[in-house]
């Protein structure tokens, strides 16, 4: 493998008006993404945005149906899958091979012998098979096994769900060095409080890039209408009553797209203090995604 | 007490929860003396990793698990509502079906509600089809709604939003607070602390313990030590004592003078040694309720393995 080849300022994924369709269905549509060296970018979207089925297409499990990718310069293939490094959802773990023996598997499936050696902190599970490991244990062996080859790409989709703040703190460690050492990092996630690990976001919706940038960029100055009141299950059902969404934050109530004077009117003689707050970015995401277009306040 | 007022009669008779309660499988201890409330109008949220014993704890008060030790507080059967992690539907049925037998099964008839919760959750378009056939957040969407349809008094919700893209999670928090607002105690666990900032009261266990326990304001206010924010990560003993948050690192600094110069020292000292600028060690910051978490699950490791006195 000539890695020589891929020069400093190239880009180690780009596409390029990638398009895919199933049928009449237009999975992902259109999409431009550029993923330099040690650059760590986060991919969200809801269900269905289109996530997964770009991420088949940059480790050339899917051809595209219109547009390009290119890896290092190249278009997907075997080589250019050998410098990536894929965590899956599921993990992609052999329940009924023991920990040790996952990663001789993958290391002989990537050409480098069977003489890899499990990371300190996972030997004492070596001999254990997968399946009886815990699920934390397990997801820390996956890790493992998509960075032991020193990928020069790593893609990892949802790498920390379900894992306690510390351990997910631990995971973003491990990331972060590995972007350090110059790779880069294509990661999912559901949870938006880690979109501040993301050196930048790219938001899907429905196949389509709605928002790029940093989280910063994409929440802007939006804000977000704060009710404060002794009575929330009444204001609750008031504002459900007048078609507003609200969402339970402790005892207030937070309604996003609605100015402060609406939410007020809605709530009619409920005492409440009503307030703006900036948007978080997940109200902003919701905005974005969700079907009903973001309403626009006039000034 | 002559006159008992409803309000005195209220804060202290409505309740469920556990009351110090063991759970042993075997050999393992499951969960050790736990205790907690959950209150009606109120979201509880249980957090804690894979392990940590939430499922354990809310089993119990669902009434799938008996006590090893320790009282168990909850209503009848069938005031409970209880989604289990990861499942909670029939995938041959379809998602009218689903909510027309849980209705059938708590003897109630809930053809109206039922279209109502559908409706917020975004699933009124997929009534005919199979449950199996929904995607991970729609078939979390309709457990959620399949626990709630009878208008439990107590509603247990294992993991509701594991796994769920923000936009339905948005959406199971509009039923969550369905569910209170018409008077449920409704207890949750997650793994998202961001999301158990949310709730009144939170439980953060930790291998069957409680790690910390309160509103999340209590819970920061008890916090050790302060919180400080570094731009890179910090070596020697402070190190053990850091974390990566939002691609920068903070460090605990726990109480007491020794230990605090200790810290700083530390920090201070690899800066200028590999010629990079000093790192500033920045003033305290503002804790909330992850950070206060990550320090009480640090405090225990540190504690665990016999390397600080903190």
């Amino acid at each position: 493998m000539n890695r020589g080849k891929l020069g400093e300022r190239g880009a180690l994924a780009e596409c390029a008006g990638v398009t895919r369709t199933f049928g009449r269905f237009v999975a992902v549509d259109t999409v431009d993404l550029r993923l330099g060296g040690g650059e760590v970018v986060g991919l969200l979207g809801a269900n269905g945005a289109g996530k997964t089925t770009l991420i088949r297409m940059l480790l050339g499990l899917l051809p595209v149906s219109a547009g390009e990718v290119r890896l290092f310069g190249e278009p997907p293939s075997r080589g250019t899958r050998q410098r990536i490094g894929y965590l899956p959802q599921d993990l992609g773990l052999y329940d009924d091979l023991t920990a040790a023996e996952n990663l001789a598997f993958s290391a002989a499936v990537f050409g480098e012998g069977t003489s890899r050696a499990l990371p300190a902190a996972l030997r004492p599970y070596g001999r254990t098979l997968v399946g009886e490991l815990p699920l934390g244990v397990q997801r820390r062996v996956a890790f493992a096994e998509a960075l032991a080859h020193r990928p020069d790409l790593l893609i990892l989709d949802e790498p920390t769900s379900g894992v306690d703040p510390l351990a997910r703190a631990r995971l973003w460690e491990t990331i972060g060095e590995a972007a350090a050492a110059g790779a880069g990092v294509l990661v999912t996630t559901h949870y938006l409080d880690e979109a501040g690990e993301c050196g930048r976001l790219v938001i899907m919706a429905d196949g389509r890039v709605v928002a790029r940038g940093t989280a910063a960029e994409i929440t802007g100055s939006a804000q977000v209408t704060v009710v404060e009141t002794d009575a929330w299950a009444a204001a609750f059902d008031a504002l459900e009553a007048a078609g507003l969404t609200a969402a339970l934050v402790g005892g207030s109530l937070r309604v996003p797209g609605a100015p402060p004077d609406v939410v007020a009117g809605a709530l009619g003689g409920i005492d409440a203090r009503v307030s703006e707050a900036p948007t978080t970015l997940e109200e902003r995401f919701f905005q974005l995604t969700s079907t009903t277009s973001p309403t626009e306040v006039s000034g | 007490m002559n006159t008992p007022t409803s309000n005195n009669e209220k804060l202290t008779g409505s309740w469920w929860g556990t009351d110090a309660v063991s759970v042993w499988y075997g050999k393992v201890l499951a969960l050790d003396r736990v205790t907690f409330r959950a209150a009606p109008g109120q979201v509880s949220a249980v957090v804690g990793g894979d392990g940590a014993g939430r499922t354990t704890l809310l089993r119990c008060l669902a009434g799938a698990l008996a006590a090893s030790e320790g009282e168990i507080r909850r209503p009848a059967a069938r005031q409970i509502g209880y989604l289990p992690a990861g499942s909670g539907t029939y995938p041959d049925l379809t998602v009218a079906e689903n909510l027309a037998f849980r209705a059938a099964v708590y003897g109630v008839t809930a053809d109206a509600r039922g279209a109502d919760y559908l409706e917020r959750a975004g699933l009124s378009a997929a009534r005919d089809r199979l449950a199996g056939r929904l995607s991970g957040g729609m078939r979390q969407k309709l457990g959620v709604i399949a626990a709630m349809v009878h208008q439990p008094a107590l509603l247990v919700l294992d993991e509701p939003t594991t796994g769920v893209d923000p936009v339905s999670r948005v959406e199971l928090w509009s039923l969550i607070a369905r569910a209170a607002a018409d008077g449920a105690a409704v207890v949750l666990a997650t793994s998202y602390l961001d999301e158990a900032e949310r709730a009144s009261q939170v439980l953060a266990l930790d291998a069957g313990r409680e790690l910390a326990a309160g509103t999340p304001e209590q819970i920061v206010a008890a916090m050790p030590g302060t919180v400080r924010v570094m731009d890179r990560p910090p070596v020697g003993d402070a190190a053990r004592r850091a974390w990566r948050r939002n691609a920068r690192w903070r460090v605990w600094v726990p109480d007491g003078p020794a230990a605090a110069l200790d810290g700083l020292a530390a920090l201070a000292g690899p800066a200028a040694a590999d010629g990079r600028p000093e790192v500033a060690l920045g003033e305290p910051v503002q804790a909330d309720l992850q950070d206060a978490v990550t320090v009480a699950s640090l405090a225990r490791e540190l504690a665990m393995s016999g390397g600080d006195q903190q």
